[in-house]
């Protein structure tokens, strides 16, 4: 069990929590091998699954995770336009408090949103992504496909490619591989590198085919396109073809470099379909252990004696 | 009209170099005499007597920048509230703005603001005018009539304006009533949808950063427009290290420019954010040590002239809300002298800078008769225990609002009684009186 109500972060994690999590995800990664895909561990357990932002995969990774350990999970989604009808955040979670769950899994666009909201609630909440800040489960799943594909993750040199300012997962990645005694580079143009993220101890780099080179993990960021109306980039055509991770960029990468995306890919932006699809690319796998990541999840925080 | 002797007290007025053990005795609401302390009763009957032995008398603080929210949004705030607010921090004085609803923009508002202040508990409040209608930037108000009513200052705070040829016209054409203009400095394009200081932390935190840059280009904007003009220019809220250099240089070339900083941007940094607390939320946002360090030294040097609050109530509608979707500002009138002797206990102010900075200078910059202890002049004063140390309580605040990033902290120096015209306005003790 984890010492600890909440999932806010990867940032306030130690590397013996993160160790506990990936092991209890590696057992239960083979439930969802059996024919009846489902233990009864978290029985009588509710989860509600709070979206403030549109998801198609995270939700229901944690839907899924959430059912297979027996738990009855509850879906809101709610679109940023109709919270803004006066509901302040606290009496939010308040009502929702009201109903008794176990956890609240929150996704929200405003950065520290999970935060506040814990601070209301006696349940546990588990960040599902907020604003630009953190994404612990997404760092966590990529972690364990890390360490499932390679076996270890001290002295491997992680390459984060593409809108650093505006990733959750960067963030959490760069907090989850250097706690785990990888090495993290992040490249991208410097309108998205956000200022002193070397802070968080990664290193920065402009030039793509210098930091794949040197890359054991190279983790292609989705880029968002609307923000090209944002001036951070000209156009998708150049994105394309300086931070773009294709066969010819992938030439020079290392012997048994793999490839990781969070997705959902924009196929010929920020990765090619050969290389989106090919042997070194682990994107399907990252969604299989997601399922298993977050059931370890719910187990050690709801599973102990918080009954 | 009451007789008062303030019997005893280490009497400091910046304003006249004064500072040393005197008995002040008050009548008919101005100030009596200021003589050696004799240790001696009162000769005559009729005189309240108030021990000030091993306490501060200072004339009465000045803030000239608050927003007291009336009228409009009087659930935030009251100008009897933020009155209440005000002697209880020590402030004789302050200067509302004008981004009210409706804007003080015309002399009808101004007046109505004055009568609520009359009815309010005697704390001198003055309005500042708007210095576009609306404060929309697009036209300049008129301030021959907002000064006849009132008004002793125009700006737009709250708003930057963003037409460089409109401030160059209100520079101009405030001259003939000699307002200052007070420059809500920030570019709006270059902050953006920013809601911290751009830097490590806003890094950290996911937020969106507010680069200093989008302040410093507007301050050096104003500076060369009151060069062009002649006006006179006073900077609002300035949190960073190269706006500091910027007025420092200006005040170096001889221009006619003041400045002011916060209690919050003299004590506190970006790192405040971390825990995402709304009530660390305001505009200009907290920055870095560096930017911290350098608004410390220019309180020193006399380039910030004066420490104001922007004392901005919110209340709960607005601040227990998603970080991005928080309301920017902080209340500030009842611990502002806290914090600020909280840095001369501290040795980054001497006694006289920090009092300075809230009294004679504040009152200078804005051209009112303030912030002084002269005889025959309005009895306006702050008694202070310079050794009590408290908690900072947001419940026990007289403001409406309770959004403060000093809440539980402690301080170091205590209002214990405000004097408006003679009368006691706040007394820590008895209540007011």
């Amino acid at each position: 069990m984890l010492d600890r109500k909440d999932i806010l972060g990867i940032e306030e994690l130690g590397r013996d929590e993160i160790e506990t999590i990936l092991s209890t995800a590696a057992s239960f990664k083979e439930v969802s091998t059996r024919e009846i895909k489902k233990v009864p561990t978290l029985r009588g357990k509710t989860v509600i699954n709070l979206f403030y932002e549109p998801s198609t995969r995270t939700r229901t990774s944690f839907e899924i995770a959430a059912k297979r350990m027996s738990a009855d999970a509850i879906n809101i989604s709610v679109s940023a336009s109709s919270i803004k009808k006066g509901e302040t955040l606290k009496d939010t979670a308040l009502n929702l408090e009201a109903m008794a769950p176990d956890c609240i899994v929150v996704r929200h666009g405003s950065a520290g949103t999970p935060r506040m909201l814990a601070g209301y609630l006696d349940c546990s909440v588990i960040n599902a992504g907020d604003g630009a800040h953190e994404h612990p489960s997404q760092a966590l799943l990529d972690i364990f496909t890390v360490k499932e594909r390679l076996g270890r993750i001290e002295g491997l040199h992680v390459v984060i490619v593409g809108d650093i300012a505006h990733s959750r997962v960067a963030r959490s990645n760069i907090h989850g591989f250097t706690k785990m005694g990888a090495r993290v580079t992040v490249c991208g143009p410097p309108t998205m590198i956000p200022p002193g993220i070397e802070s968080l101890g990664c290193s920065v780099t402009h030039e793509m085919e210098g930091a794949v080179e040197d890359a054991d993990v190279i983790m292609m960021l989705r880029i968002q396109l609307e923000r090209q109306t944002k001036a951070l980039f000209p156009s998708i055509r150049e994105y394309s073809r300086l931070y773009g991770l294709d066969a010819g960029k992938l030439k020079r990468a290392k012997e048994g470099v793999i490839i990781l995306h969070p997705g959902p890919i924009n196929r010929g932006v920020e990765i090619s379909p050969e290389v989106a699809d090919g042997p070194w690319s682990l994107i399907l796998d990252q969604v299989t252990n997601g399922v298993a990541v977050r059931m370890a999840l719910f187990y050690l925080l709801l599973g102990g004696a918080r009954e | 009209m009451r007789r008062l002797l303030l019997k005893g007290g280490r009497v400091l007025d910046p304003s006249r170099s004064v500072d040393g053990t005197y008995d002040v005795a008050v009548t008919g609401g101005r100030i009596a005499s200021i003589r050696p302390a004799t240790g001696e009763p009162p000769r005559e009957e009729g005189w309240r007597v108030i021990d000030c032995t091993g306490l501060l008398v200072i004339p009465g603080l000045v803030d000239i920048h608050t927003h007291l929210r009336e009228p409009g949004e009087e659930y935030k705030e009251t100008i009897r509230t933020g009155a209440e607010a005000a002697a209880a921090g020590g402030f004789t004085t302050v200067l509302c703005m004008a981004n009210t609803r409706p804007v003080n923009d015309n002399a009808s508002v101004t007046r109505y603001i004055k009568k609520r202040a009359e009815e309010a508990c005697g704390v001198k409040v003055l309005p500042v005018g708007a210095l576009s209608v609306g404060l929309k930037g697009e036209r300049l108000t008129e301030m021959g009539d907002l000064r006849d009513a009132g008004c002793v200052a125009v700006s737009d705070d709250g708003m930057p304006v963003v037409d460089g040829s409109l401030m160059r016209r209100a520079l101009e054409y405030s001259r003939i009533f000699g307002l200052p203009v007070i420059s809500h400095a920030e570019d709006p394009l270059l902050a953006g949808d920013g809601v911290m200081n751009e830097g490590a932390v806003s890094t950290r935190l996911g937020l969106k950063g507010i680069p200093r840059h989008a302040e410093e280009i507007m301050v050096a904007r104003d500076i060369a427009l009151a060069e062009l003009t002649g006006g006179r220019l006073h900077i609002a809220h300035v949190s960073t290290r190269g706006s500091v250099e910027l007025v420092r240089s200006a005040k170096k070339r001889g221009l006619d420019v003041t400045a002011e900083a916060t209690p919050h941007h003299l004590a506190l940094t970006d790192e405040m954010l971390l825990g995402y607390d709304t009530d660390c939320k305001m505009n200009p946002p907290l920055r870095t040590v560096e930017d911290r360090d350098a608004l410390r030294e220019g309180v020193k040097d006399g380039t910030i002239d004066t420490i104001a609050t922007d004392h901005a109530p919110h209340s709960s509608i607005e601040k227990d809300v998603e970080f991005d979707d928080a309301a920017c500002g902080v209340v500030g009138l009842e611990t502002a002298l806290g914090v600020v002797l909280s840095l001369v206990d501290d040795g980054v102010l001497t006694l006289d800078e920090a009092i300075r900075a809230m009294t004679v200078n504040p009152s200078r910059a804005v051209g009112i008769d303030a912030g002084t202890l002269e005889v025959g002049g309005a009895a306006d004063i702050a008694i202070v225990d310079l050794e009590e140390r408290w908690t900072v309580d947001p419940s026990l605040f007289r403001s409406r609002s309770r959004n403060t990033p000093f809440k539980g902290m402690e301080m170091k120096g205590r209002v214990m009684k405000t004097i408006v015209d003679g009368e006691v306005v706040y007394d820590r003790e008895g209540k007011s009186s």
